[in-house]
């Protein structure tokens, strides 16, 4: 029976091409519009470390003097050096890192390369093993190389190509602001989206060039870059970075259990208690642990233009639809005459219903077929585009069933009104018009 | 006009009518919006910057090993930088309009103050009046013997040292008509944290590194510290001597001293460019999607058009055997058209309105103008009547013998 209503769907989409491609081009306009934003923001908001995402926490903590002072405001997004330091010291968390970004001069040893500079991220031990960040040759620093200020470099797969001709280069020494390192590790292809662990360098901003111990960092005077916020006499310069009182640090905390979350959250408060009690801090004890999610959440990492992109072709998808089911609806009253002598020749209500239902979905698949080329145009498009996530957007199997289910779907509901309506024709009255 | 039949007609068709209706609302209010956005992205990329963009340039160095005698590396990197034929001026400054990157810092009129008034941004550097080509509207430039080297107000900020601590500044105009509206700016006092500043001269406009908030643009502060952070902007004589200039500028430095690497070069121009990409990709999106659903639309009612007249057509045959001319049911399918645009329009204004409302809670979009619905209006209903011009001509072609045949 369905192939022979796909046989009569087929004609009587034959018989008015004009309007059927109409009815193709709309449905593939809106799908194609729809799953290009949606995709750009499936994978925008996506979790940057499935599966480890939830037992990593943020911990906000608020030093500021009482200027500005309002209850319940947001702590700072970040830490200063000797909170920190002091976080970093009490060991809370079943692994911690420190960490800031920063820009360091690479001086290649191959002559007839310049040197350049390189994005640098400044960081302890647990952030390798905390992020599960995967090697290719080698292995991260201990925590004794971070005691010790060590001179040790972990490079990534890109630089090590660059530089190293993609040999494993553990061992080799690295040159950077006239200091030679000792290169310890390689990194295998690595790019969690966003950028979580740092929103300041861009939210969707690749990673870094060269991991550095912090404590070698600041040793060498390489260059801090981000988001430096200070009050009271902080200057924000470098040469105090480490005495003002300014935030400029990321601080992040594994934690792998609800009962460790809330006793840090209490380590926290208890904290910010002594420190007050010491006169380090001025402000009544305001603590925040949220997880990476909430998190990125927090900082609104998904772009305000991409959301409103994907509202807006939402919207265009409706446009499209509702044409459709005008269009659809025309033609099927107009073969009113037809379906009355089905009806009358015995074909029952239902029948005509799953009918006229086969040649609207049959529309729906030729929309999704013509949508899903549209998106895969797009998504093109939208990678030509300048912004720093462009690159990303890329239609993954999920995405790519989903416009099918999309487009299959919405033009099946498109086609219940028209069919309904088609199918409450008195075959009898048709018939006396002829 | 033949209103009344037209209403009952369309009683008959409600569920077509509706949709027509529907999806005229839904292009109308998506239309509106989808142009009062790209109005106001367009706004922000003709914003004016008040430097001399056409004839700047800049250039940013960093050092490769750790440096010494900063200042004196400045100073000769700028004797030699003002030797280059074609260049006006030179400054050595912290940041650069359009260029992200910024210092910040809350404002007070009064020390004791809770809450800052305002933020700021702080430009700091020799020579960037002339050197950016700043327009000075009331009071003076800042003067060489207000300027101190940064890093010595650092250090007396740390040492709570107020005689090393600069005590003149040059605001914008805008920020100044924040902080005392209607009142001269000259002579008063802001706080910098507990860092008393007077107010020496005023420019008429200099916008920020970087830009959140559009309304807070051109709250920009000059003070008079010198910086040598290899941050320079070159002003050319004229636009073009830049390509010139930006090249033996360029082969100059790197023979003063080759031991560092150029993170930055580029015109003002490019800057402006690369500034509002972003803006100019979503405007450009959203032309895009508001001329489909234009078309979409049209095309949908020339769609529907069609079938009504072909729906119709014995009828039409019957009204024109019965006298009526072919401009009558010319005008009747153009009417009924109206009618439809029409009650389209009425609910998409309403919609138009919601959506704003929701846009200005979730993206800080300012109100629609009332402007954007009368002229969304006659868009859509010009457009409603160029689409059933087609279908209606062929239903005033159908002859009355129609009348007299069976379908």
């Amino acid at each position: 029976m369905f192939s022979y209503y796909l046989d009569l769907a087929l004609r009587s989409l034959r018989r008015n091409r004009v309007l059927t491609a109409l009815m193709v081009l709309a449905i593939a306009l809106g799908i194609g519009a729809s799953m290009t934003t949606l995709t750009v923001l499936h994978v925008l908001s996506g979790d940057p470390l499935p599966g480890s995402s939830d037992t990593l926490f943020y911990p906000q903590i608020d030093p500021r003097d009482m200027d500005g002072y309002e209850p319940g405001k947001e702590p700072p997004r970040q830490v200063t050096w000797t909170d920190g330091q002091n976080l970093m010291r009490a060991k809370r968390g079943d692994r911690q890192a420190l960490m800031t970004g920063g820009a360091v001069p690479v001086q290649p040893a191959q002559s007839g390369m310049e040197p350049f500079y390189g994005d640098a991220r400044y960081t302890t031990a647990d952030f390798f093993p905390m992020f599960k960040v995967p090697f290719l040759y080698g292995h991260g620093w201990s925590a004794s190389d971070d005691e010790s200020k060590a001179r040790v470099v972990v490079i990534t797969r890109t630089l090590n190509d660059k530089l190293f001709g993609g040999k494993d280069s553990t061992g080799q020494t690295l040159r950077m602001k006239d200091l030679a390192f000792q290169v310890i590790g390689v990194l295998d292809s690595w790019r969690p989206n966003p950028h979580f662990y740092d929103v300041y360098m861009g939210n969707y901003a690749a990673a870094e060039d060269v991991f550095v111990p912090l404590s070698t960092s600041r040793d060498a005077h390489f260059d801090h870059n981000g988001s430096t916020d200070c009050w009271g006499t902080g200057g924000g310069d470098q040469e105090h970075a480490e005495t003002s009182p300014c935030v400029w640090l990321q601080f992040w905390v594994q934690l792998d259990s609800a009962a460790k979350v809330a006793s840090y959250k209490e380590f926290l408060t208890h904290y910010s208690q002594e420190q007050k009690s010491l006169g380090r801090f001025e402000r009544p004890p305001n603590v925040r642990l949220p997880d990476l999610m909430e998190w990125l959440d927090i900082n609104k990492v998904v772009p305000g233009d991409v959301r409103l992109q994907t509202w807006l072709a939402f919207g265009f998808l409706l446009v499209c639809l509702v044409n459709t089911v005008g269009l659809m609806l025309a033609k099927f009253l107009r073969r009113a005459g037809e379906l009355g002598v089905r009806r009358a020749l015995g074909a029952s209500k239902r029948e005509v219903f799953s009918q006229l239902l086969v040649e609207s979905g049959v529309i729906g698949l030729a929309g999704g077929i013509g949508g899903l080329v549209l998106a895969f145009t797009g998504l093109w498009l939208v990678r030509l585009q300048p912004s720093n996530y462009a690159s990303l957007a890329h239609l993954d199997v999920k995405m790519l069933l989903i416009t099918f289910l999309l487009a299959i779907g919405s033009t099946l509901l498109a086609g219940l009104l028209p069919a309904w309506r088609a199918c409450q024709i008195t075959p009898a009255l048709q018939l006396k018009s002829q | 006009m033949e209103i009344l039949p037209i209403l009952s007609t369309l009683r008959r068709h409600k569920i077509t009518a509706f949709l027509v209706i529907i999806e005229i609302a839904l292009t109308c209010a998506i239309v509106c919006n989808a142009v009062f956005i790209i109005n106001q992205r367009l706004d922000r990329m003709n914003m004016q910057s008040g430097v001399d963009e056409h004839n700047l340039l800049h250039i940013e160095l960093a050092d490769i090993g750790v440096t010494k005698d900063e200042k004196a590396r400045t100073a000769e990197d700028l004797a030699a930088l003002r030797q280059i034929p074609g260049v006006a001026q030179v400054a050595s400054l912290n940041q650069v309009p359009f260029g992200n990157s910024s210092s910040n810092a809350g404002i007070k009129l009064d020390p004791k103050q809770n809450l800052s008034t305002l933020n700021a941004t702080m430009y700091s550097g020799e020579n960037i009046g002339p050197g950016l080509g700043l327009q000075v509207i009331a009071g003076r430039d800042l003067q060489p013997d207000d300027f101190m080297d940064f890093d010595v107000v650092m250090r007396a900020v740390h040492a709570r040292d107020t005689k090393s601590i600069p005590h003149v500044i040059m605001i914008t105009q805008n920020m100044a008509q924040r902080l005392w509206p209607g009142q001269q700016a000259l002579g008063k006092q802001i706080y910098l944290s507990d860092i008393p500043l007077t107010v020496v001269g005023v420019v008429k406009e200099l916008v920020r590194p970087s830009i959140g908030d559009d309304a807070a643009k051109s709250y920009s502060m000059i003070l008079p510290m010198r910086e040598a952070r290899g941050v320079y902007v070159i002003r050319t004589a004229s636009p073009q001597d830049r390509d010139r200039v930006l090249a033996a500028a360029l082969a100059k430095l790197k023979e003063i001293n080759p031991h560092r690497v150029v993170l930055k070069k580029h015109t003002f121009d490019d800057m402006r460019h690369d500034f509002f990409q972003n803006d100019r990709a979503m405007a450009g999106l959203l032309v895009g999607v508001c001329v489909a659903l234009l078309v979409v639309t049209a095309l949908g009612i020339v769609g529907l058009g069609s079938f009504w007249v072909a729906q119709r057509r014995r009828q039409i045959g019957v009204r024109r055997a019965l006298g009526a001319t072919r401009s009558n049911i010319l005008r009747y399918f153009q009417t009924e058209n109206f009618l439809l645009a029409t009650i389209g329009i009425a609910v998409g204004m309403v919609l138009a309105y919601g959506i704003n409302l929701l846009l200005m809670v979730h993206y800080e979009l300012p109100r629609l103008p009332a402007i954007y619905f009368p002229v969304g209006a006659l868009l859509l209903w010009v457009i409603g009547q160029l689409a059933v011009l087609g279908p209606a001509m062929r239903a005033a072609a159908v002859p009355p013998v129609v009348a007299t045949r069976s379908v």
